[in-house]
């Protein structure tokens, strides 16, 4: 052991210093934001913790989806004999399930106002709104279903329209999610007031309504109003 | 009542499954009447099951990883056995229908439930520690991800016995994968597994890419990162990435087989290569990421045991971003054949070779890493070299298979199986055990013998190499892969010599087992007492080893690439440690039950799933709404450590490494 000095003593009498001073400069421009996250503050604080690994799950539940559109694009022409979409698609019924969805986000960020300012009452009214109009975008899509599978047009018919169930319906199932959570957020605010990890779970509830309007506007162009065209 | 379940689904005419059913749940009481018995059944539900300490949860990951590693290499024995009994008249011991369930629960088993563990369980417990913080971002989500896991695996496990297992090769491709063709339900035990087990996989890669990007230690800017950290960072934002596709494409198989779907079908319009781009557009980028926390696993050991920085730290950054993105746009090269045409399989013939320039970046860095510094033999090096010998060679034989014309001769050949055994094993495994060696000590406070180490390293090393070396020429001859029975006597030397490679192979996993367990008897003399046993660079080697629960008793402030060993030589130079810190109480995250019940729910909702229990389907999910909500109606989520608690631990390691100075200016000559 004496003879063998341990590479650090080493590094210590050789007092060798790196010339390029690698990683020794901050990002971005300005003053560190304390609790951003940034390298110089240490941690985020959790808030900033908690929206941005909500973030980088929508992301994950985006690129999902994009593998369903991606499916229906290859078999969208796929239709076996079957009915079309140029068939099928009422736009009219679309463009009101669209005008719910959308009008739901703008209340939905409503009541993210209402919450930010501690306002217990409105919150509570503007998540039910947002919970109403979910909920009747969700009836409008299963009624539209029912009449597909009443003209015999169910997804067992063509590829088409297993690949057209699939993605309007893995976005009716998240709004169905939505809805669960919104009521169990609201049953939450009416218990605990606005702690913490109330207004956290808010903030992510909020985000996940805005993602599923995101992905509606794909769809309905994709979906209805390219397939209504062609 | 109970769907498609009933005693025949119990293979009790078939002597291996039984046996080996038989022997798992005898283990298995053995061990639950073992913990009763003495009475550690609190303990290991205290500090273990409802664990969400980082740390706890990286080692669980990693003994459900050996575990099943050691699950997949029977399967392993069984096939090369089974071929090399199998040639010209006789027919070898397995009958098709049960070797065609052991290639694919093979595959299945060693990517998804051996090296995924195994990886993530590393990244876990070493990326936190490395960052200067106290855990993850999301310690629960950490537990309910984990578990998850093991109830994929769990699934897995119970279709030995209950059922069948899917005879359709790792990835179920359809028009076979269809309940036309496989009406069992073996793929159905596959895509629930796998489903469960990759929802879990993507909560992790959420959880640690918000680690990396957002709770860093002051100071620790991207650049000042260990490598293994960026590492973890590229391999948990691809997790991120392409999971989903696995997901939704498990998914679409699913609605075929359970409602008559036609996403894959021969009918209808369905269509099955739009099954294999989905595939293997998550199954390419998965290769990455196990290889990519390999690749930062490998640049610690090399630049600690060599007593140097890593050489060019900033082309390895870039070199592993690089990675990232080209790893997304080459799963063509999966199947050229398909026939997309010359300029398409020109296109991923191009990108899929030009992945080859981020790896040999790589490749040049560890060399000149260890090129004048003084490099210590030790066990971890020992993979280490050994890695950059095999997978070279494999990465040779991957730019081969890369080229179109090429492939044409060598697609789905033994020459394919032995190339991606050559990266995975070279790349993924090698440096699983490498790192087991190197932060072993860290997690358990005493080293692993070296003397059976080395041992192990080189039976491996030399097994491995007899293994795969005759399956390429055998691709070359023409062996297709999955073959039960050999009809060409010619082929039969290779074959026996392989065999014997896997004979040489078991050896090293004994000598691994017996390392283990002379380490553990031997303990108190490989004690690591100053936290620090390889001479490190990184602040997981500030810790105490094992580090107690919070980590660090104060976050440190880097100040520097190497962060300790920037603090280390500025104690060694002026022979003292920094000033005591003011210590504070440190807030914890409360253990949590919610990942196990999780997982038992998602065990139990699987079951009924694959064989078609509706009522307890419902149930299952009902009763997993349920606990949601109960969990988030808690409202104490943390407790305090007091200051004084603190202030004693690290008083300890303080002590500790006040002896390191004092030993170290012995040995210097000069007065403490």
């Amino acid at each position: 052991m004496s003879d063998i000095v341990p590479a650090s003593v080493e590094a210590v009498r050789r007092v060798r210093e790196d010339p390029h001073r690698l990683g020794h400069r901050g990002h971005g421009e300005g003053a560190p934001v304390m609790g951003a996250g940034h390298g110089e503050t240490g941690p985020a604080n959790s808030r900033i913790i908690v929206g941005y690994g909500f973030w980088i799950f929508l992301l994950s539940d985006i690129v999902m989806f994009s593998a369903f559109f991606a499916a229906y694009a290859v078999l969208m022409n796929a239709t076996a004999g079957g009915p079309t979409g140029r068939e099928l698609f009422e736009l009219p019924r679309v463009a009101i399930e669209t005008g719910c969805l959308l009008l739901s986000s703008f209340v939905c960020g409503l009541s993210f106002a209402a919450s930010v300012a501690k306002n217990r009452l409105w919150t509570q009214i503007f998540l039910l709104i947002t919970g109403l109009l979910g909920a009747t975008f969700l009836y409008l899509e299963i009624d539209e279903f029912i009449g597909f599978a009443a003209q015999g047009a169910t997804p067992q018919r063509s590829a088409f329209l297993s690949a057209f169930f699939s993605l309007v319906g893995l976005h009716g199932a998240h709004v169905f999610v939505g809805l669960l959570w919104l009521g169990t957020m609201m049953a939450q605010v009416q218990a605990k007031g606005f702690s913490r990890m109330v207004q956290h779970r808010l903030l992510c509830f909020n985000l996940f309504w805005h993602a599923l309007d995101i992905i509606w506007v794909a769809l309905f162009t994709v979906v209805y109003l390219m397939g209504a065209a062609t | 009542m109970f769907g498609k379940l009933s005693w025949a689904a119990v293979p009790l005419h078939e002597p291996i499954p039984m046996i080996t059913s038989v022997v798992v749940v005898l283990i298995l009481l053995g061990v639950i009447g073992w913990v009763v018995a003495k009475g550690h059944w609190r303990y290991i539900w205290d500090e273990w099951i409802t664990s969400v300490d980082h740390k706890r949860i990286g080692i669980m990951y990693i003994l459900l990883g050996v575990v099943m590693l050691i699950r997949g290499f029977a399967d392993a024995i069984m096939m090369r056995t089974q071929q090399a009994a199998a040639i010209g008249e006789s027919t070898g011991y397995l009958p098709p229908e049960h070797y065609n369930q052991i290639f694919s629960a093979h595959g299945t088993i060693m990517i998804f439930f051996g090296a995924m563990p195994l990886v993530i369980g590393l990244m876990n417990y070493v990326m936190p520690l490395q960052l200067g913080v106290r855990d993850v971002a999301f310690p629960t989500l950490n537990s309910v991800g984990f578990w998850l896991t093991a109830a994929g695996a769990l699934l897995v496990n119970v279709s030995l016995f209950v059922g069948e297992f899917a005879r359709t090769g790792w990835l179920p491709y359809p028009p076979l994968s269809e309940t036309t063709y496989t009406p069992g339900v073996g793929v159905d035990y596959y895509l629930w597994a796998v489903q469960i087990s990759g929802i879990g996989t993507l909560m992790t890669g959420v959880n640690l890419v918000t680690t990396v990007l957002k709770m860093r230690a002051p100071g620790m800017s991207y650049l000042r990162m260990p490598m293994f950290c960026w590492t973890t960072l590229a391999s948990n934002l691809l997790i991120v990435a392409v999971f989903p596709i696995l997901t939704a494409t498990l998914a679409m198989l699913t609605l075929d087989r359970y409602f008559g779907f036609h996403f894959f079908t021969n009918e209808a319009g369905g269509n099955q290569m739009m099954f294999v781009n989905l595939i293997w557009a998550w199954g390419h980028p998965e290769v990455y990421i196990l290889v990519l926390p390999a690749f930062g696993i490998f640049s610690e050991i090399f630049s600690t045991f060599s007593g140097k920085p890593l050489f060019g730290y900033r082309s390895m950054v870039a070199a592993t971003l690089f990675i990232v993105v080209v790893s997304c746009m080459v799963w063509l090269h999966h199947f050229f054949t398909m026939g997309a045409g010359p300029a398409v399989n020109t296109f991923f013939g191009i990108a899929s070779s030009v992945i080859a320039v981020g790896t040999g970046v790589k490749i040049y860095n560890w060399i000149f890493t260890m090129y004048g510094g003084r490099v210590r033999f030790e066990v971890p090096m020992l993979w280490s070299m050994g890695f950059l010998v095999t997978f070279v060679i494999g990465g040779m034989t991957g730019v081969l298979l890369a080229i179109p014309p090429a492939d044409f001769v060598t697609h789905n050949s033994m020459f394919l199986v032995a190339h991606f055994h050559n990266v995975i094993i070279g790349g993924v495994v090698f440096a699983v055990f490498a790192a087991l060696e190197y932060w072993f000590p860290k997690a358990f406070g005493f080293r692993l013998h070296p003397g059976w180490g080395k041992a192990a390293f080189w039976f491996a090393f030399v097994g491995f190499w007899v293994t795969f070396t005759p399956l390429y020429v055998l691709g070359l001859q023409g062996m297709t892969r999955r073959l039960q029975h050999i009809n060409y006597p010619e082929w039969a030397p290779m074959l026996y010599v392989s065999v014997a490679g896997v004979a040489i192979l078991v050896v090293g996993v004994v000598c691994q087992v017996i390392q283990l367990l002379v380490s553990i008897r031997d303990r108190d003399k490989l004690r690591d007492v100053t936290g620090d046993p390889w001479d490190g660079r990184s602040m997981e080697w500030a810790t105490p080893s094992p580090p107690p629960m919070f980590n660090f008793a104060v976050i440190p402030n880097v100040e520097g690439e190497e962060a300790y060993w920037g603090i280390k030589t500025r104690a060694i130079e002026t022979q003292r440690l920094g000033p005591e810190p003011v210590y504070k109480p440190i807030h914890m995250p409360l253990n949590s039950p919610v990942g196990v019940i999780t997982a038992f729910f998602a065990s139990v909702t699987g079951f009924a799933l694959i064989w078609h229990i509706w009522w307890l389907v419902i149930l299952g999910l009902v009763c997993a709404f349920a606990g949601f909500v109960w969990f988030a109606w808690r409202d104490i989520h943390e407790f305090e450590i007091p200051a004084e608690e603190v202030a004693r631990i690290d008083r300890a390691r303080r002590a500790a490494r006040r002896a390191i100075l004092e030993r170290v200016a012995r040995e210097q000559g000069k007065p403490a």
